[in-house]
């Protein structure tokens, strides 16, 4: 009873909670790294440093009015930042946080769940959230958020087919789907599949820029010619749920990166002896800290590069990263056959 | 007895939302209540074990295929249904056509039920993990029906690229 029922649902609290106080902080990370890339100060009048920054965003979210527009579809339009948030959040359940930890005697994996088809269920339940994304735009009735949706939609289909390509890779190299599983590979090959799959990770980085409406792929928010993209109508809570989803989904891909790219809960170079004493750090511990890494290029490509024109966008999918990723697929399984595994 | 309970409840929860998929007064709504029908689909598959089933049903068709329809549907606007529709006997007609069939499809599964034996679980032991079992048989028992399909879907792609292009 308690295995089945308690375990996990404190294991869910927990991963939830953990992720929204991550999500309001990286808020806080990525002002702070732009300004310091710009040589400014950043948020500073909060706390010390702008630490409580965050908190004050939160609240005044909560007190801010929520207005629906009179020519809205109201139901649609409620439920649209709901339906981007949920997938976002379920997604979690597969991703291994760590090994397993011993407390109160007992075993807890540090994975909510270990699905067979745990890199599938993640691709599957991240397509869902672009229908958040459509009828958002659509039920808002108006043309800014309609044309912005349907830019974001389109995106995300067109890039999805390119970071699905580069999982079948992984998938070949690992020969597992369970994302514990692939995991496990890494420890067994003793290397990160990173340096095995140097192509595939690249475009999974690309991929996952373009999957999130992060800079410089994030055409669907383009100020300068959109007003503020698909939820330009949303106002307060709402708002803030769209906004929740996307670092959400940062974070989302950022974590599959570390587990398919950087040997997930392992310390570097898992197989050797010399380095035996980096398994003292827990391994929750080496999760959060790639899984900061890959959070901090996104920032840091953010404050960097300027933003795509919509055309460019479609070229670099359709006619570069998928027939790079198929390519490597095809490269991948020669190599493994020729190598007998 | 919770795998029987499951299986009922969610096949109540999928015709019912399949029905309002045909009775729902607005285009939009009928589609997100096909989405809703997918993912119960997709429930009853993992009540069935068949976890990677459900994972490709949420993706092809929640997440790939409907989202196509909610684009059309967008984009035409939708708002009264065209003359050929319109017309009630045509319409009673098609509808008695299509039930028949579906009627007879489904008298010939309960015959093929009782007549059939029992199948064991494919692909033998379950060492398998439930991936491996789906990639064996399709490449071993259903090959050739396999191979057809993908050459069908070949065809069907380079067809939607050469409809699109307006000069070739």
């Amino acid at each position: 009873m308690i295995d089945l029922i308690v375990i996990p649902l404190l294991q869910i609290v927990f991963v939830l909670t953990g992720v929204l106080i991550v999500v309001m902080y990286l808020v806080l990370l990525e002002r702070k790294i732009q300004a310091w890339v710009q040589v400014r100060f950043g948020p500073m009048r909060v706390g010390p440093h702008g630490i409580l920054q965050p908190v004050a965003d939160v609240l005044k979210l909560f007190v801010k009015e929520d207005i629906t527009p009179v020519k809205a579809d109201k139901w649609i339009y409620t439920a649209a930042p709901i339906i981007v948030l949920v997938p976002a959040l379920i997604a979690f359940a597969v991703i291994p946080f760590g090994s397993s930890v011993s407390l109160f005697g007992k075993k807890i994996s540090l994975a909510i769940a270990d699905v067979n088809v745990g890199l599938l269920y993640i691709v599957a339940v991240a397509s869902l959230g672009v229908y958040g994304i459509i009828l958002g735009g659509w039920s808002s009735n108006s043309k800014y958020p309609l044309l912005a949706s349907l830019r974001a939609s389109a995106q995300l289909v067109s890039y999805e087919v390119a970071v699905t390509l580069t999982f079948v890779s992984v998938i070949l190299s690992a020969g597992t789907l369970s994302m514990v599983g692939i995991v496990n590979a890494q420890y067994n090959s003793g290397v990160w599949f990173l340096f095995v799959q140097p192509v595939a990770f690249v475009i999974y980085m690309i991929g996952g820029l373009a999957e999130t409406n992060r800079s410089p792929f994030d055409l669907p928010e383009a100020e300068s010619e959109l007003v503020g993209g698909f939820h330009t109508e949303y106002s307060g809570m709402r708002f803030a749920l769209f906004f929740l989803a996307e670092y959400t989904n940062m974070i989302i891909v950022s974590s599959v990166a570390t587990t398919l790219f950087f040997g997930g809960w392992l310390p570097p170079f898992p197989n050797l002896k010399a380095l035996a004493f980096l398994y003292y750090v827990p391994s929750w511990i080496w999760f959060t800290l790639k899984t900061f890494l890959i959070l901090y290029l996104f920032l840091w490509i953010r404050a960097t590069l300027p933003r795509y024109r919509y055309d460019q966008l479609m070229r670099v999918g359709w006619k570069v990263l998928i027939p790079l990723a198929l390519a490597n697929i095809v490269v991948t399984g020669v190599v493994k056959v020729l190598l007998g595994r | 007895m919770g795998e029987q309970l499951a299986f009922y409840a969610l096949s109540a929860l999928i015709l019912g939302c399949a029905v309002i998929v045909i009775t729902a007064p607005s285009a939009v709504y009928a589609i997100l209540f096909l989405v809703l029908d997918f993912l119960f689909v997709a429930g009853l598959y993992v009540v069935l074990h068949a976890q990677f089933v459900a994972v490709i049903q949420v993706l092809v068709y929640a997440g790939g295929i409907v989202i196509l329809y909610l684009f059309v549907v967008m984009l035409v606007n939708l708002k009264r249904p065209p003359e050929a529709q319109r017309d009630r006997r045509r319409r009673s007609r098609l509808g008695v056509a299509l039930s028949a069939v579906v009627l007879v499809e489904f008298a010939a599964i309960a015959l093929y039920g009782y007549v059939a034996p029992e199948a064991g679980p494919a692909g033998g032991g379950l060492s398998f993990s439930n991936v491996e079992r789906v990639g064996w048989l399709l490449y071993t028992d259903y090959l050739v029906p396999f191979e057809l399909a993908s050459m069908l879907l070949l065809v069907a792609m380079i067809g939607a690229i050469v409809l699109a292009r307006r000069e070739l």
